[in-house]
């Protein structure tokens, strides 16, 4: 089947080079630090080296009294106009919230946090000048484990009474979507098979390679904001809706940028600080933070605690599902970080026939880095959890894990589907890209291997881990976004514009930092009208020529954004075919539309989309009531999201004397729809891929007993290099979304959801011979050599104390109703 | 102040600068050459590679004061009487960048791996792209792009 009913056009689906490639691959790119503007000063932070501290004093006269300083400001200074975050996602009317200032006025809740900001000429000198600031401290205790902050043994806000921010949850049975779960469980353990585990998300640091940088020139009529931001429209709503500056005072341009990952997702502290302070001094302002600054201060991503019950049939058949949740958010509610747990709530179910869910969180505050979306955003989490325990079940039963997860997944003869967390998957294949993915693997081959390594004992031993996955994508129908109680809508705009020429402009409110949006775009306008690719020009991130937009995240640029594309392009059409009726004197209902042609029905007469754009242009001879225009406006809300899904295959070899662990094969096959670029997809693919293998194996932000980030440069916080990875195995099944007309599934995310269980299910497979059913991320080789060595006593590694347990009865309980597409 | 003469992408430069500034603050700073960009504190990342009298250096861990009297070639020098150097080529034909940050110097840093050896293996590829990182691409179209350029067979010397 397909979703679209007109023929496979010539751009869809063809390697296309990127637009955007020239400028990056010579160096004219236009990275926000790159802008000088005359007169232009520059910030430098001072941060608090403590997690928890009051402010004593802040004594800034030597600061002010070096060279070129023009200015130095605590928090008490700027008190009056630097603002307040906001926070986007109560996601339970109670939600505890503590105050956020961009600048800590009288105590310091994570090291990291601003507590004054020198204004210089230069940015060396307002470095200097930071060193001079003399602040004292009063060091308080500081909350840093995420169960021990659950029960509020340390405070992260004293003044709160509680680290506990939210507690939500979905139950199948109150939802009318399953049955009860504590009765499929209880029945279980008497006639069937209960596992029980604990798993770490580890805290990760999205680490996007370029660092943020913000400049800000008040000079002008308008409050101009350049930033490394994945968000310039929700920014410029922001900064309008907390300084009281009328939006169209304010233009937010985001240019190039140099990747995100859910990391530029953010309304920063610096963001706010520039704009104070570049209309106190009334002089544009630059700040670009330093790498150790962005490990420190830009948000984390994961860090929870998942607690999961499976009961199952003796066979294998899942009958209930249990997952109790704890999330440390940090030191604050940053935008969408309270929600993101909530994101994941419908994703613990994946792509399994689950008759009986339920789902809890505890939102906790700590005195650590505030936490939101990183690739996946509560997605990763979800996976992660089901594809590891499903590997339990299968070890339980006695059977091959892919014959666990066939016997409970979705068939395909099953779609559209309603799940048990409410969601109504559209399309999937889960045989068929299992299979494809199985035999590329060569996977009865690599089974065989194995078996003759453990049989033989020896030294490296080989694991296959296998992980199936769905994700909801295409964030996201803005009613189910209000039912979450978020502060924003799910929609996309976009503009079509016909020039005179015969070239078009595009406008788009998904604004890229990598993806290739230009050219994926202009792809699928050049097919719609009927025009040539080059002749199509996207125009992106910059408020004042893409006036609305909701941005990019959630993979939604191109299901939502491009369908918004869709729609405004299909507007012009429509639009012209009058024109095109009076031109060539003819009734509209006569004028047929194809292949960048207006024709009149059985004849030969016609004319090119460049003929009516520029007729337009001159509208010398049209009728009264014909409007010279035929530019297009379309605002798109999603009707549902998608659901891409694969299978992913991967064999690790473990030296079980060093804990060692080395990849030898990945392979996968995902779904995502039809594909407007195979080339670019097989680039997201692959980045995705290696950040879920990063956290795997790699990557880790660690704290110290005084909540010191010690991972805090690129010497210490691990991220994968070229000699650390392989070469993948890419391929694609494709049963085309309903959801939008382009038939499309979102990419960004998948590899990352999936790549992660699929290496530790591999890892623990190696070692499962030792009494191995768990090593905690990331798999270090002192990880895995300890649980090698210590596993026959404990039976596994699970670290730390035990999970806290939380009911309605916990403050901020006032639950949400759940609400699926 | 110290004054140093030197030459980048081609042009004699002469200037006073700060001991202690980097090169890459000076190519960015003094000379807005932005086309080097700075993406660490610790020199891992790779993102200001550039070559210094040929090999390729990081350019934060490098004073400008060093400079003098040298040869520096940024990606903006890279290409020559207008045409793309066949690494630059081969980056966009095998879709080798995504956001592009890192691209400069990893281009750098592998014009000067092929330079010194024309025809890597994939795991020679791999060990010579080591110290720069890439957040976006997983480093499987980078080294395939290297790859492609090597069995080009021009890179030798199109810019020492």
């Amino acid at each position: 089947m397909t979703a679209t009913a007109e023929a496979p056009a010539a751009e869809i689906g063809q390697e296309r080079r990127r637009k955007e490639d020239q400028r990056l691959i010579t160096g004219r790119t236009r990275w926000t630090d790159n802008l000088t503007l005359p007169g232009m000063l520059h910030l430098a932070m001072v941060r608090s080296p403590f997690a928890h501290a009051t402010i004593v004093s802040v004594d800034t006269s030597a600061a002010k009294a070096a060279p070129n300083v023009i200015g130095v400001f605590s928090g008490k200074d700027v008190a009056e106009d630097q603002g307040i975050l906001i926070n986007a996602w109560a996601i339970t009317t109670d939600q505890v919230t503590p105050t956020h200032t961009p600048v800590a006025v009288d105590r310091v809740t994570f090291a990291g946090e601003i507590v004054a900001v020198v204004v210089a000429r230069s940015a060396a000198e307002a470095r200097d000048a930071a060193e001079l600031v003399d602040v004292e401290y009063d060091e308080l205790p500081a909350a840093l484990d995420l169960k021990e902050s659950a029960e509020d043994k340390v405070l992260a806000h004293p003044d709160l009474g509680t680290n506990k921010s939210a507690f939500w949850k979905f139950d199948s049975a109150e939802a009318g979507t399953g049955g009860n779960v504590d009765e499929a469980i209880e029945k279980a353990r008497g006639d069937g098979i209960v596992i029980e585990r604990e798993y770490r998300q580890q805290r990760l640091i999205p680490a996007f390679m370029e660092p943020r940088s913000v400049v800000v020139d008040p000079t002008g009529e308008q409050l101009t904001v350049w930033s490394a931001t994945q968000i310039p429209h929700i920014l410029r709503f922001a900064l309008a809706a907390t300084t009281g500056i009328s939006e169209s005072k304010i233009r937010v341009i985001a240019p190039d940028v140099g990747g995100g990952f859910g990391g530029k997702l953010q309304t920063t502290p610096e963001e706010w600080i520039a704009v104070a302070l570049a209309r106190r001094v009334g002089k544009p302002v630059k700040y670009t933070e330093t790498r150790s600054e962005s490990l420190m201060a830009a948000h984390h991503g994961r860090d929870q605690w998942q607690k999961l019950t499976l009961s199952a049939e003796k066979d294998g058949t899942v009958t209930g599902f249990k997952v109790e949740l704890l999330a440390d958010l940090g030191s604050h509610v940053s935008l969408v970080g309270g929600g993101v747990p909530v994101l994941g709530a419908f994703m613990f179910n994946s792509i399994y026939k689950f008759p009986a869910y339920q789902f809890s969180v505890q939102t906790v505050l700590t005195n650590k880095t505030w936490t939101d979306a990183y690739r996946g955003a509560g997605r990763p989490e979800a996976t992660y959890a089901i594809e590891r325990i499903m590997d339990e079940l299968a070890v339980e039963v006695g059977v091959d894990p892919l014959e666990i997860r066939a016997k409970n997944w979705i068939k395909h003869e099953e779609f559209p589907f309603t799940t048990v967390a409410g969601l109504e998957y559209d399309t999937g294949n889960y045989e068929a890209a299992t299979a494809r993915a199985k035999e590329m693997f060569g996977y009865d081959e690599l089974r065989a291997e194995q078996k003759q390594r453990r049989e033989a004992g020896d030294r490296v031993q080989l694991g296959i881990g296998i992980s199936t996955f769905t994700e909801m994508c295409g964030l996201a129908p803005s009613r189910v976004l209000g039912s979450l109680n978020y502060g924003a809508g799910g929609w996309e705009h976009a503009s079509v514009r016909m020039l005179a020429t015969g070239k078009v402009e595009v406008v788009t409110g998904a604004s890229a930092h990598g993806q290739g949006h230009e050219t994926a775009f202009s792809q699928i306008v050049a097919d719609r009208l009927g025009v040539a690719f080059e002749d199509v020009e996207i125009l992106h991130g910059d408020t004042q020529i893409a006036h609305k937009g909701l941005d990019t995240y959630g993979s939604r640029s191109l299901v939502v954004g491009g369908e918004a594309i869709v729609k405004a392009a299909d507007k012009v059409i429509e639009k012209a075919k009058p024109i095109a009726a009076h031109l060539l004197e003819a009734s509209v209902d006569d004028i047929e539309f194809s292949g960048g042609r207006f024709s009149v029905r059985g004849t030969d007469q016609g004319l090119a989309m460049a003929d009516i754009a520029l007729a337009t242009f001159t509208s010398h001879n049209f009728p009264e009531g014909v409007e010279p225009s035929i530019d297009s406006d379309a605002t798109y809300d999603p009707v549902n999201f998608n659901y891409p899904h694969g299978t992913h295959l991967c064999a690790m070899e473990v030296d079980t004397e060093t804990g060692r662990v080395t990849m030898r094969k990945y392979v996968c096959c995902d779904d995502i729809g039809n594909i407007i670029n195979p080339m670019i997809v097989g680039g997201q693919v692959h980045g995705g891929l290696v950040q879920g293998i990063a956290q795997a194996l790699f990557e880790e932000a660690v704290y110290d007993d005084a909540g010191t980030l010690v991972s805090g440069s690129f010497v210490d916080y691990l991220l994968p290099t070229s000699a650390d990875t392989i070469s993948f195995e890419i391929d694609h099944t494709t049963s085309p979304s309903t959801t939008n007309t382009l038939g499309t599934k979102g990419v960004g995310e998948a590899g990352t959801i999936a790549s992660t269980p699929a290496v530790v299910n591999a890892v623990v497979d190696a070692v499962r011979h030792f009494g191995v059913n768990d090593i905690q991320m990331p798999c270090t080789p002192e990880r895995v050599w300890k649980a090698i060595n210590t596993s026959s006593a404990t039976g596994g590694t699970t670290e730390g104390a035990a999970m806290p347990h939380f009911d309605e009865s916990e403050p901020g309980q006032s639950s949400t109703e759940g609400a699926g597409a | 102040m110290t004054k140093i003469s030197l030459t980048v992408d081609g042009a004699q430069v002469s200037d006073e600068v700060e001991p202690r500034m980097l090169l890459v603050q000076y190519l960015r700073e003094k000379l807005g050459k932005t086309g080097t960009v700075i993406g660490c504190d610790t020199s891992n990342c790779g993102a200001c590679t550039v070559h210094l009298d040929g090999r390729s250096v990081k350019s934060c861990n490098v004073l400008a004061v060093q400079a003098d009297g040298h040869e520096v070639t940024t990606i903006e020098g890279l290409a020559t009487d207008g045409k793309l150097h066949q690494v630059q080529e081969s980056f966009r034909e095998c879709h080798g960048l995504q956001c592009g940050f890192c691209t400069p110097g990893m281009i750098m840093q592998s014009v000067d791996l092929l330079n010194e050896n024309p025809h890597p293996s994939e795991q020679e590829v791999r060990e010579g792209l080591e110290g720069n990182l890439c957040r976006c691409t997983g480093y499987h179209n980078i080294v395939k792009s290297v790859l492609h350029a090597a069995g080009q067979g021009s890179t030798a010397g199109a810019q020492s």
